[in-house]
């Protein structure tokens, strides 16, 4: 398939703008560029053309089943979309008067006030555009929280070694010690390893519960209770929160600061990796620290308020508003009951996958999972010689995205899977049927997998090139 | 109560039979009773209809003032927006799928972040782009901690930046333990004689805004070199529709350029999502944050576009990564994109030229007006600020009009107003405001 | 798995080569290039820094882990070999012969096994 630069003519092109109407003005020539830059030179239908053609060789949720554990890829409602694109939302400037733009900040505010009583915090920033973004963010309120009782020794960070890698970069951007602790044989905080490590330098944990291998952790109030007596404080990775809202809080298990995605939990799209949204709650120990502005009601009116001890902004403008607009307009279509029935069933669809599959394939926990499970397919690997890749490879023949591969590190050749409870049970019988199916060719035929995928546009990418000798740019010459 | 689950109460039955319980409760054994809500214990309203919904989040849309004239920037453009963006990332399979990291079944968006960091290189004239961080602000931020190194760790931000930058790019300097120092501004642009006398052998990187925050062009060849014979590296923050005019970031000899992309076809949209565009020189390409998409062969010899470099980021280095950054802005630097087709080298000189005109129109019928002198005497792009007689009866009189007057500043500025105009400003919009502002200074 | 017999190991698998004089060559050997697979890069350290035995004094990344190279002596490096960064793959193709610095100043060594030691201790792996 051609790039965009490759197509076209030299002299062609859309015409957008009108003559201009008013006299022009000129610009000394030493302020000018020198070379103009090249870009596409196409009509409107070459465009399209284009575009579409990129399309068809795109996967999204609305192609097919997309089971990638973490993620949360479950079904990105249409009038979510609809109303993001309100001109009332979508053409307003972040900078204007604040009684032109009160629908706005009633946004802010509602949603604010919901997923506070989702994740039981008392107060929220939506500033973070991303999860990881979230996580620096809520790491900045634990630094000043300590900072702000005179309590310098605090340097350290708590992290499994289960935990997705943004926790301990983080942790490290935010100036913080990372201290790995090693997890249980279930994949669950070990309580005697979490015991030897909290101390005076202690400035908190991140844990994500459930955790990373899909299992609830029990001993929860007992680890954010050894965490708080040590004089730290308790973050909330909240990626896996599908597995409980509704029905559990992270607010009510010891958690002082949590990260929402609102692109996996709340069905914002993911965009092909963005635009997403990590905003962050907290207790109210931290709400004067959260970066401003923050939206407050008064007497029917909201204005913008920045909090006492702010730790100052983590972006322009009040986040991504937009992925706001469409976490509410899902809040209130689901409603408290909505809520729980999508954690309850993102729960039941990956247990029924888990069990309909563990008669073959080696599951890394043989327990009740949560909303997503994790095979580990190395005893296939040393029978056959099929790996997780290779597996992977051979979902894409069958339209079936392959789940996450090789996480947790944890997990030796692990394949992570996250149904969502936005999926049939024909689409479950279906994917499970293929994932049984490839089970038996690792078996009968391993080559076919080795050689796999068949059917995609392009296959087994020299992955290592790419790297050696990296070509980040179409070149012209 | 709206639902998105398809399983029908059978199913659901089959299925708990199926996995060996009799009910949801007993799927969540391993949740201590002391912290499992009850049904109905979410204090939340009922879940409703699409139809209500609807109404109910029309309502709110409708509690928003839509200006039909905009004369405001301060980091938001009111830009021309071709249809065919929307169209495009409109599509499905561009909306939901995830990061490319099945790059098979992923070319298309693979494909379409290889052209965006194509067509951001050849905007900033820079040699290497990034697929994108979350905005412009971020971006500066990422930059600095770019470089830093060992020996060098101050970074000096100019004072003429937008507000939203410098707090940004301090707030994570306060993490990475970076101290940052603020270039003082003069008749607003950056003080350069002040920068000459704070470089030292500390300071790692020098940071201008070009146009800055006041509109007005810097002279940005002049601080590129100060920061280069110092030891320190250039970083230019710059406005992409500018560069369809104004010297690049590489034709001014920096080693970063970051900007905001919102005006490349984003809306308006209350401040976010937009897009943060970061781009390098070659040397600094193992240091710079976030995706990066490059081009390989398949096993069968074909093209084709696969995630790179990824031993810089943090799912590989976790703490020793030199950022955190996992998600890109995929869907809106796919709408820069499309905006970049759509336009083509001409039609963006042409938003630039006109933004730039229609801006200098604007400030020359307000120079007339008494009381509504330009504040600064350099050279502007399309924002530029002037002293005002009376601003909340000035910014009334224009809202009254369903007219976005420019921003009211303070602190020192105070008095004063930062106006902006885009190709999107006609010229009978642009006399109608000066027409109300004249009234209001009695004039 | 290539042993060369003149050379001393590291358990994380470096070779250190004395050259005499307080100086010596550190590389990654068979096994750890065996192990990492194909590099992409080598993030170089720069002359002049101080290295130390049993740490880390740079790294080395291939498309989907990095691994940190572990210093068999302490002493400050004299040399880079400047051809690994662009040519990261001679690691893989000739271990012994892609050196990845010259230490000078030796002061102290860290716990280094010869060659026979080095196989049994393989063996065990």
């Amino acid at each position: 398939m051609k790039l965009i630069f490759e197509s076209g003519a030299s002299g062609r092109g859309c015409s957008v703008l009108p003559e201009c109407d008013v006299p022009v003005f000129s610009l000394p020539e030493s302020m000018r560029r020198e070379k103009a830059p090249n870009l596409p030179q196409l009509s409107e239908n070459d465009i399209s053309r284009h575009y579409t053609a990129l399309a068809g060789r795109t996967h999204g949720v609305n192609n097919g089943f997309y089971p990638l554990g973490s993620c949360t890829m479950k079904y990105n409602p249409k009038i979510n979309e609809e109303m993001a694109a309100l001109p009332g939302f979508s053409s307003i400037h972040p900078l204007q008067p604040e009684h032109t733009v009160q629908g706005a900040m009633e946004v802010l505010y509602q949603t604010e006030k919901a997923l506070c009583e989702i994740t039981g915090m008392d107060g929220m920033t939506f500033q973070p555009a991303a999860g990881a973004h979230g996580e620096f963010t809520g790491l900045l309120l634990i630094k000043a929280y300590h900072k702000h009782r005179g309590d310098s020794k605090r340097t350290k960070i708590i992290v499994p070694d289960s935990a997705h890698g943004t926790n301990p970069a983080s942790a490290a951007m935010a100036g913080f010690t990372v201290v790995s602790i090693p997890s249980q044989e279930d994949g669950c905080v070990d309580l005697e390893k979490l015991r030897a490590a909290v101390g005076e330098d202690t400035a908190g944990l991140m844990l994500t519960n459930p955790n990373t291998v899909g299992l609830f952790d029990k001993n929860i109030l007992e680890i954010t209770k050894i965490v708080h007596d040590a004089g730290g404080l308790n973050y909330y990775d909240g990626a896996n929160l599908n597995a409980v809202m509704g029905i559990s809080r992270p607010g009510d298990m010891g958690f002082d600061v949590v990260h929402l995605n609102l692109h996996k939990t709340f069905s914002t799209p993911h965009g092909g990796g963005g635009p997403g949204s990590g905003p962050v709650g907290c207790k109210a120990l931290l709400a004067d620290f959260l970066p401003g502005p923050v939206v407050k009601e008064e007497q029917g009116q909201y204005r913008f308020h920045t909090p006492e001890h702010s730790i100052g902004r983590v972006k322009s403008f009040y986040g991504n508003f937009a992925v706001v607009v469409k976490a509410l307009t899902y809040i209130l279509t689901l409603g408290a009951e909505g809520i729980r029935e999508a954690s309850q069933n993102a729960v039941l669809n990956a247990n029924y996958m888990m069990k309909k599959l563990c008669d073959l394939y080696t599951m890394a926990y043989d327990e009740r999972c949560m909303h997503e499970f994790v095979m580990s397919l190395e005893p296939l690997k040393k029978e056959t010689g099929i790996s997780a890749m290779d597996i992977a490879k051979g979902l894409l023949d069958n339209g079936i995205h392959p789940p996450t591969m090789y996480f947790p590190l944890i997990v030796h050749e692990a394949l992570m899977v996250e149904p969502t409870e936005t999926e049939s049970k024909e689409t479950l019988d279906e994917a499970i049927e293929v994932f049984r199916s490839l089970y038996e060719t690792a078996k009968t035929d391993p080559q076919a997998l080795h050689d796999a995928p068949h059917h995609t546009p392009v296959r087994r990418l020299d992955e290592v090139g790419a790297a050696r000798n990296p070509k980040l740019r179409y070149s012209f010459e | 109560m709206g639902s998105y689950v398809p399983s029908t109460r059978e199913q659901r039955q089959e299925m708990l039979k199926a996995v060996g319980v009799a009910s949801f409760e007993e799927l969540y054994a391993d949740v201590p009773e002391s912290m499992r809500l009850k049904e109905g214990a979410l204090n939340l309203p009922d879940g409703m209809s699409e139809m209500e919904i609807m109404a109910r989040m029309k309502s709110m849309a409708g509690k928003n003032k839509v200006f039909t004239s905009i004369f405001r920037g301060a980091g938001s453009y009111n830009h021309y927006i071709p249809s065919i963006v929307k169209r495009v990332t409109a599509k499905e399979e561009f909306v939901t799928a995830y990061t490319p990291y099945q790059a098979e079944i992923s070319q298309g968006v693979l494909q379409s972040i290889f052209e965006y960091q194509t067509m951001i290189c050849e905007l900033t004239g820079m040699e290497v782009s990034n697929a994108s961080v979350y905005d412009g602000a971020t971006a500066a931020a990422e930059a600095v901690a770019m470089c830093r190194d060992r020996k060098r760790t101050k970074a000096l931000i100019s004072a003429a930046a937008h507000p939203d930058l410098i707090q940004t790019v301090k707030t994570y300097c306060e993490g990475s333990n970076t101290p940052v120092e603020i270039i003082p501004a003069k008749d607003g642009k950056t003080d350069l004689d002040a920068l000459s006398a704070m470089l030292d052998d500390s300071v790692c990187c020098v940071l201008i805004q070009q146009p800055n925050y006041f509109g007005q062009l810097e002279n940005a060849d002049q601080a590129g070199v100060i920061a280069h014979e110092a030891g320190a590296k250039y970083i230019m923050s710059c406005n992409p529709i500018s560069l369809g005019m104004i010297k690049t970031p590489a034709e001014s000899g920096a080693d970063i350029a970051v900007g905001e992309g919102q005006p490349l076809g984003l809306s308006l949209s209350f401040g976010g999502p937009y897009l943060g565009f970061m781009a390098c020189t070659n040397a600094l390409v193992r240091k710079i944050p976030g995706r990066i998409v490059g081009e390989t062969t398949d096993v069968d010899g074909k093209r084709a576009y696969v995630l790179t470099l990824q031993a810089r980021e943090q799912h590989i280095r976790r703490e020793k990564a030199s950022s955190n950054i996992c998600s890109n802005q995929a869907l809106c630097a796919l709408t820069a994109s499309v905006y970049l087709a759509a336009m083509g080298t001409k039609g963006l000189q042409q938003a630039a030229e006109q933004s730039f005109a229609k801006a200098h129109y604007f400030a020359a019928e307000m120079a007339k007006i008494p009381g509504c002198e330009l504040r600064f005497s350099g050279e502007f792009f399309h924002e530029f600020v002037t002293s005002c007689p009376d601003v909340p009866k000035v910014m009334a009189a224009l809202e009254a009009q369903g007219i976005l007057g420019g921003l009211p500043l303070g602190g020192e500025l105070s008095g004063c107003v930062l106006w902006c105009a885009t190709e999107q400003n006609s010229k009978e919009e642009i006399d109608r405001a000066i027409a109300v502002i004249k009234e209001v200074c009695g004039a | 798995m290539n042993i060369q017999s003149d050379c001393k190991y590291t358990k994380s698998h470096e070779w250190v080569k004395d050259l005499g004089a307080g100086c010596a060559l550190i590389g990654l050997d068979d096994y750890a290039q065996d192990q990492l697979s194909e590099l992409v890069f080598v993030n170089l350290p720069e002359v002049g820094d101080a290295v130390t035995a049993g740490e880390s004094f740079c790294d080395v990344e291939s498309v989907k882990a990095v691994s940190d190279v572990f210093s068999g002596v302490t002493g400050e490096i004299a040399e880079v070999n400047e051809e690994l960064a662009d040519n990261p793959q001679k690691i893989n193709e000739d271990p012994f012969g892609a050196w990845i610095v010259k230490v000078a100043n030796i002061t102290a060594y860290g716990d280094l096994m010869d060659a026979t030691e080095y196989k049994a201790y393989c063996e065990t792996l």
